[in-house]
């Protein structure tokens, strides 16, 4: 067996990281790669697409009713899905009660001290959009994640989010061991999402793994709670998370610590791309309106 | 001491240096503000000014006597109250290491009607955290509803994690308030909030206000001699034998706060006409807000010792008729008997000895008198969380030269404990084994050691008899070995 290899990933709260985590391992057992998969969100839906099925038993909620997370067994909490591919989910509590953070720590602190990573090839972390506090940002930790893989857009926030998620690594890099493995664009479709995308790879100093075109068989396979590759694996996307995977699976060790950027510098490179304005052009627009107006 | 102020101020300065000389700089340039020795002051012939700065962050990296907010709420104000049921809310470790740490004496049945020396934690788990953990303390009130029926009402006392995670201990306490018809007081006292205790007196002080008064229709014959008691926690009896001279001079006590205290004495407490502040670091609050809503003057007063004992009396009768100023006179000839006895017994065996102080609250000028009464003199003095006033009182206690010491480290108190030498500290638990090993006299000042009351006339008779046994304990001329000493 390989050693095992450890990836997480984060980005804006619904960029899609989900949708192409789990897009992306279904591909990934392709090549022959066992996959545990960390879903580190209390909403639990990490998972869904692998197993066809939203996953009901968290780590958290079983420890609620058992009493304590000694009480549980690694079979109460792990499930099986697509192709073999191992399911996991920390959950905890509803919004706005309780430490969903102290929940993640607790519930990976409770998968790995079970042997939940023993045989497999590959652990993957899908962390809750906003890192919050310091629970979320456990994956990125010494000896957990070695790889993060930022899913972004060129959508403003979602570079905002990117750069800033840049930084939580760049802070644990010297600490621990983790790298950016990269940058995933989920297209949206926005102007020059391509040449953006790289763009923001060159200053954070890395690269740009993968450019996933838009696709409604993505939304027609998760309203059916499938991947597209189990549910159209002859499709041109499911050859675009092919792709994807490939190139994540090559990518082992050669993940960089991130230059992140500025905010300011970060403005100017969105004003060089046109998605942000300059005060003047704002202020010309302004005027031009008026002189509409006044005619 | 020989009474040669000068001489002392100036060995207590170079003390002082060489205790900071230890320090980093910039931990030397941040300590060097907490210590002082008290001057003469311009404004006050009779005083001393002890300037020190007060009320900040310890210094990182020292061992602070302090305590937490925690500390101050649950275990100074909220915890003496006897008729209701104190819940250290969070993890098992701050309940169970708070669990009767004060003396606060109380007549009661416990586990009946009175509750302070029991421990009641909701006991937080790894899932609690996670979760939230309302929903627990919703069941352990129902709890205590059922198994404790004489309970009058219930405190909710915040620990660390509470105010993490954010749990809304207001909503659970409104909610079962009205459920039970009883009277739960969520009280915001989380331990990292603050520099000190000092802090979690104050929002205790504030929930007292918001939660216990204007609550209830309140009947009540008032007299105009009610007076309430307040910042006498009872540590080994004192409040009671401080109402016994209240009462003697024709006052009625109608609430002692919060030593042997129940709820009811703290509703009515609004109906007081005159406020006795004894502890004025942990109560002051509640009084200011008294006098601003209530219009009840407040009155501090020091039942340490005959001078302050009698001079506290004529100040207090003098906000009453001449009845009250006649009686007054009586209860301090009536003692006077006592006092002198007192005096004449210890005062020889005392005369001259010197004292260091290191307590919290009122005592490190509270008790001065108190020795000085015996003869006894004061070398050194400071408090773990007093405020600028404190200090400014202190002066009127103090005299020129006494060493000043704000929020001292475990390091500092020793080295001016070896610098001076007294013939008798007084301190905290921890403070006592290492002075001890040292060679020097030592009594407990937050426990009287285990002895008390300490408060009032025969208080005074406990608190001299007492000190004697340390300083003139046989034990003391067996320090030495006896093949070191010299031939």
């Amino acid at each position: 067996m390989a050693k095992l290899r450890q990836i997480a990933f984060y980005g804006k709260g619904g960029i899609g990281k989900s949708t192409t985590s789990q897009n992306t391992l279904a591909a990934l057992v392709e090549l022959g790669q066992k996959i545990l998969i960390v879903g580190c969100d209390p909403k639990a839906d990490s998972t869904r697409l692998i197993l066809n099925t939203k996953l009901q038993d968290t780590v958290l909620h079983l420890a609620a009713e058992a009493g304590s997370v000694e009480d549980l067994e690694l079979a109460d909490v792990m499930k099986i899905g697509y192709k073999g591919i191992k399911c996991t989910e920390s959950g905890g509590p509803e919004p706005g009660v309780g430490c969903a953070g102290r929940g993640v720590i607790t519930a990976i602190n409770f998968l790995e001290e079970n042997g939940a990573y023993d045989d497999v090839d590959y652990v993957s972390y899908d962390v809750l959009g906003d890192v919050v506090c310091g629970g979320f940002a456990m994956p990125i930790r010494e000896n957990k994640a070695q790889e993060i893989y930022i899913v972004m857009s060129g959508e403003m926030m979602a570079l905002y989010a990117a750069n800033n998620i840049a930084k939580g690594i760049l802070k644990y890099a010297h600490s621990g061991g983790v790298r950016l493995g990269g940058l995933i664009c989920n297209e949206r479709k926005t102007d020059k999402e391509l040449e953006l995308a790289e763009a923001l790879a060159a200053r954070l100093g890395c690269k740009l793994i993968h450019f996933v075109p838009r696709d409604n068989i993505v939304q027609h396979a998760e309203l059916r709670r499938m991947t597209v590759l189990q549910y159209a694996p002859e499709s041109q996307q499911a050859q675009e998370y092919r792709e994807l995977a490939r190139k994540i699976h090559e990518n082992s060790g050669k993940g960089v610590i991130p230059t992140p950027i500025t905010m300011e510098e970060l403005e100017e490179m969105l004003i060089e791309f046109g998605i942000m304005k300059t005060e003047e052009q704002q202020l010309a627009e302004l005027e031009a309106k008026e002189a509409v107006k006044a005619a | 001491m020989d009474g040669d102020f000068k001489a002392d101020a100036e060995r207590h300065r170079k003390l002082i240096e060489e205790v900071l000389a230890a320090y980093p700089d910039k931990a030397k340039k941040r300590r060097a503000k907490h210590l002082n020795v008290a001057e003469a002051d311009e404004n006050d012939s009779e005083g001393t000014a002890c300037d020190v700065k007060s009320n900040v962050k310890s210094v990182p990296g020292v061992m602070t006597i302090r305590g937490c907010a925690y500390a101050g709420s649950k275990g100074v104000v909220w915890g003496p109250i006897k008729d209701m049921v104190h819940i250290s809310h969070g993890p098992v470790g701050c309940g169970h290491y708070s669990w009767s740490q004060r003396r606060n004496y109380y007549i009661g049945k416990t586990g009946g009607d009175s509750f302070v020396t029991m421990q009641f934690t909701s006991d937080f788990q790894e899932k609690d955290i996670v979760f939230g953990g309302d929903k627990k303390l919703e069941k352990i009130i129902d709890e205590i509803q059922e198994l404790f029926p004489l309970a009058n009402g219930i405190s909710v006392q915040s620990e660390c994690p509470i105010g993490l995670i954010g749990d809304d201990i207001e909503a659970v306490s409104k909610k079962k308030a009205k459920e039970h018809n009883t009277t739960i007081v969520p009280v915001r006292c989380e331990g990292f909030r603050g520099v000190s205790q000092s802090l979690g007196h104050h929002i205790a002080n504030d929930a007292i206000r918001d939660y216990v008064f204007d609550k209830k229709e309140i009947e009540w014959e008032s007299t105009p001699y009610d007076v309430n008691l307040i910042g006498d926690y009872n540590i080994g009896g004192d409040a009671w034998s401080s109402r016994i001279l209240l009462e003697e001079m024709g006052l009625r006590v109608i609430g002692a706060w919060s030593g042997d205290a129940t709820l009811a004495e703290m509703e009515r407490a609004p109906k007081a006409k005159l406020n006795l502040i004894h502890c004025y670091r942990s109560m002051n609050y509640i009084c200011r807000h008294m006098e601003e809503k209530y219009s009840i003057p407040w009155v501090e007063y020091n039942f340490f010792g005959p001078t302050q004992i009698a001079k506290s009396l004529r100040a207090i009768a003098a906000h009453f008729d001449k009845t009250i100023v006649e009686k007054t006179e009586a209860v301090i000839a009536k003692y006077q008997g006592l006092v002198d006895a007192v005096i004449e017994k210890y005062k020889p065996r005392l005369q001259g000895k010197t004292v260091m102080l290191y307590v919290g609250g009122l005592r490190p000028r509270h008790v001065v008198n108190a020795y000085t009464d015996l003869g006894m003199e004061i070398a050194g003095t400071g408090y773990e969380f007093a405020h600028a006033d404190d200090y400014q009182r202190t002066g009127h206690y103090v005299k020129e030269g006494t060493l000043i010491y704000d929020d001292v480290t475990g390091y500092e108190l020793e080295k001016f404990v070896e610098g001076v030498r007294p013939d008798l500290v007084g301190s905290g638990i921890k403070e006592k084994y290492p002075i001890q090993k040292m060679g020097i006299p030592f009594r407990q000042m937050h426990s009287w050691d285990y002895s008390g009351p300490y408060h009032g006339y025969d208080g005074f008779a406990i608190f001299a008899r007492d000190m004697d046994l340390a300083i003139n304990n046989p034990v003391w001329s067996r320090f030495d070995a006896p093949w070191k000493k010299a031939a």
